[in-house]
């Protein structure tokens, strides 16, 4: 897809104002967050499978090249072929010639962010091979011609009222009259119209949430069950996976999956978690005829052995992103390609470069609540930092920032200066606070007092007041 | 594309800053793949058979599958009759080839009429086999073969599966030891095509994160537990 991520400040300020958006982000807390918690409650190991999940992967990724040669070699054992692809152009017309070579008119897809990130559809129908989204979600989307929002909530910001308005406008042959106001009504429209699309469909891509060594299995983890209709009754099924996502047993994977649906969707499980592996076999009455693995690299390989190596432990829970106080005030679509939140604020600077995506990294208050929930304690703040100072070595910095940053380091670098000019700073501002304590104007913070006040300071630097409670003394310097 | 193949390969081992796995270090993670060692598996399924067994029945009604407990296989016919019946559903069945061997007393619930093979959109009803069941989620694993076609686990609106009691485990690692053993699987010959790990009925959350039963799968997961 055509990012637009160099424009994230206008596209968060254009989210700020749009009321369905900011209505349907409303619901995400009280939902995703609420409901982790309560089942990592339940969980004690919960913490301690967290270590071993990034133990797993780090040990993967330290051995991918070999990990990856097993892989292949076991798919192909059971009868399927892996199409190894540089970048996302190698991958498209990896897919484009296996739909041609059985002659497809259409395409059922089930929820793969990978074919968001080579830009799959598109491709797709310029080349007269219809896709259909069979997920709800992305059902919706597609029939809104529009992006995902989430990875894996991708019409998150989707009211209901404008699902219902979308399915009226698209599915002409039914009563416009008839009824659509509750959910099950929407669901079932959604499957009646589905079904025959599953049973037509030459071939069915899905995505991967793993791939497995040991037995050249792939996974997806569903709860709609589109997935698996997708690639039982397609004539050929093509997998498309990025290289990272393989493990090495079942052990493994197991493991993993303890983390995926709790710091997800906080379900104990997924309802679906099917292994793959390979075409249909002699006597099958049904599966698919072929099957193909699309592994696609599109700059990861070159991401290990940097400081962004870790980034690659990421599973696409979208914990981070559920917990993200910038992601909760202007949704996925802001970040303008397709990872949003904090893992997007990480990977798509490392996919796509700083020049489009430098912006990215900036969208972070620091809060840190990412990486307290990433199942696979991914360093995200950390990472975002590096590439905050990336930009500013690279001179990709505006020179405010950079007139800014020069002057605070100055005094940062003067202690009795910094301390000195801290107290009058805190005086002058607690003058100006008058009695309510409050500032509403303040030249050169006119973005953050547009909208609100600015506490000010009571009287004491916050130096003052460390030193007061009892810390800072000589031998606490920790 | 084999260039590709090797130049991501060449590339994967450049940033890594070494060379091809070879001898010792090649041979340290073949042992590693063959071991199958567990990670970390949680203690809430330890147990006898009892714990086990109840924990499977709690955590798969917890997630909207209904269990009826049968004291004997001869049960089966009239357990099942019933249900369809409460529910309201038709007592024409896509049966998996692999109950044909069992010993169901079938005639003593005449009303059910069967039919084999794979699953098409007018089936309403499937009863299948798993091969295990898995307390610490109560999920059950499937596979897919000629006599249990992976299509009846999807199409139908409605999925009973047969269990036995003596089929649950404890953890996903049992039931991958019991797959391994039944299959023979060595060094990832013999996984089947499909492995169906099930937990409830099909749902979504799409519309406004508002759960939903049925999206593209079942609608309900019965589950007929039988005594052994």
């Amino acid at each position: 897809m055509q990012a637009t991520s160099h424009s994230f400040k206008q596209n968060a300020h254009d989210a700020l104002a749009d009321a369905q958006l900011q209505k349907a982000l409303s619901k995400m807390r009280p939902g995703f967050q609420q409901k982790r918690a309560d089942v990592v409650a339940k969980l004690p190991e919960f913490e301690d499978l967290r270590d071993r999940g990034r133990d797993i992967k780090n040990h993967v990724l330290e051995h991918l090249d070999y990990y990856l040669e097993r892989f292949e070699e076991n798919v192909t054992r059971h009868g399927g072929k892996v199409h190894w692809c540089r970048n996302a152009e190698e991958a498209r017309r990896t897919i484009m010639e296996i739909c041609r070579s059985v002659d497809a008119k259409t395409v059922t897809k089930g929820k793969s962010m990978v074919a968001e990130e080579i830009g799959l559809n598109e491709y797709l129908e310029e080349h007269g091979v219809e896709p259909i989204e069979t997920d709800l979600g992305e059902y919706i989307i597609q029939l809104r011609n529009e992006p995902p929002s989430h990875i894996i909530a991708p019409a998150i910001h989707v009211n209901k009222e404008q699902v219902v308005e979308a399915f009226r406008a698209k599915h002409t042959d039914l009563p416009p009259n008839r009824p659509l106001e509750e959910v099950g009504d929407i669901t079932d429209e959604a499957r009646t119209q589905l079904r025959p699309k599953y049973f037509a469909a030459d071939v069915g891509i899905t995505g991967a949430n793993f791939l497995i060594a040991e037995t050249g299995s792939t996974v997806i983890v569903t709860n709609e069950g589109n997935g698996d209709l997708t690639q039982t009754l397609a004539k050929a099924h093509v997998v498309v996976a990025s290289l990272e996502k393989i493990v090495p047993t079942l052990e493994d994977a197991s493991s993993i999956l303890r983390l995926l649906a709790r710091s997800a969707t906080g379900q104990e499980f997924s309802v679906y978690t099917t292994f793959s592996s390979g075409p249909r076999r002699g006597a099958d009455l049904d599966g698919p005829e072929e099957f193909h693995v699309v592994l696609l690299d599109n700059g990861r390989s070159a991401m290990l052995g940097t400081e962004y190596q870790e980034m690659l432990r990421c599973i696409r829970c979208s914990a981070c992103m559920n917990h993200c106080p910038v992601y909760a005030a202007v949704g996925g679509h802001a970040y303008g390609w397709v990872y949003p939140g904090p893992m997007g604020a990480v990977l798509t600077p490392s996919l796509i470069g700083i020049d489009e995506a430098g912006h990215l990294p900036n969208a972070s208050t620091f809060c840190g609540r990412c990486e307290q929930v990433c199942p696979m304690r991914i360093p995200l703040p950390k990472m975002m930092r590096h590439y905050r100072a990336k930009e500013y070595r690279e001179g990709k910095t505006t020179p405010q920032v950079r007139t800014g940053l020069g002057l605070w380091s100055y005094f940062a670098k003067r202690p009795w200066l910094y301390r000195q000019s801290a107290k009058f700073g805190a005086a002058l501002l607690g003058f100006l606070g008058g009695r309510k304590g409050r500032i509403a104007t303040l030249p050169l913070a006119s973005g953050w007092t547009s909208v609100r006040d600015m506490p000010a300071p009571e009287g004491r630097t916050f130096q003052q007041l460390y030193r007061m409670s009892g810390h800072g003394k000589k031998g606490d310097r920790a | 594309m084999s260039e590709a193949r090797a130049q991501i390969l060449a590339g994967i081992r450049k940033s890594l800053g070494r060379g091809k796995l070879e001898g010792e270090a090649a041979a340290a993670l073949d042992r590693r793949l063959a071991s199958h060692e567990r990670i970390l598996v949680p203690k809430r399924s330890e147990g006898d058979q009892a714990h086990k067994v109840g924990l499977f029945v709690e955590m798969a009604e917890a997630v909207q599958c209904s269990v009826d407990r049968l004291d004997s296989l001869a049960d089966v016919p009239e357990k099942l009759a019933d249900y369809l019946r409460r529910e309201n559903l038709p007592a024409h069945i896509r049966r998996a080839g692999a109950l044909d061997t069992l010993d169901i007393p079938w005639e003593k619930a005449p009303s059910l009429t069967f039919e084999g093979g794979r699953a098409v959109t007018e089936d309403a009803v499937s009863l299948t086999p798993a091969l295990a069941g898995i307390a610490e989620t109560g999920t059950m694993m499937l596979h897919s073969a000629p006599e249990t076609p992976t299509t009846l686990h999807f199409v139908p609106d409605t999925h009973v599966v047969l269990l036995k009691e003596s089929q649950i485990v404890g953890a996903y690692e049992d039931a991958w030891d019991m797959l391994r053993q039944k299959f023979g699987l060595k060094d990832g010959a013999g996984m089947p095509r499909t492995v169906n790990l099930i937990t409830g009925p099909s749902r979504t959350g799409d519309v406004e994160q508002i759960i939903q039963l049925g999206a593209h799968g079942p609608r309900r997961l019965h589950i007929l537990l039988v005594k052994d």
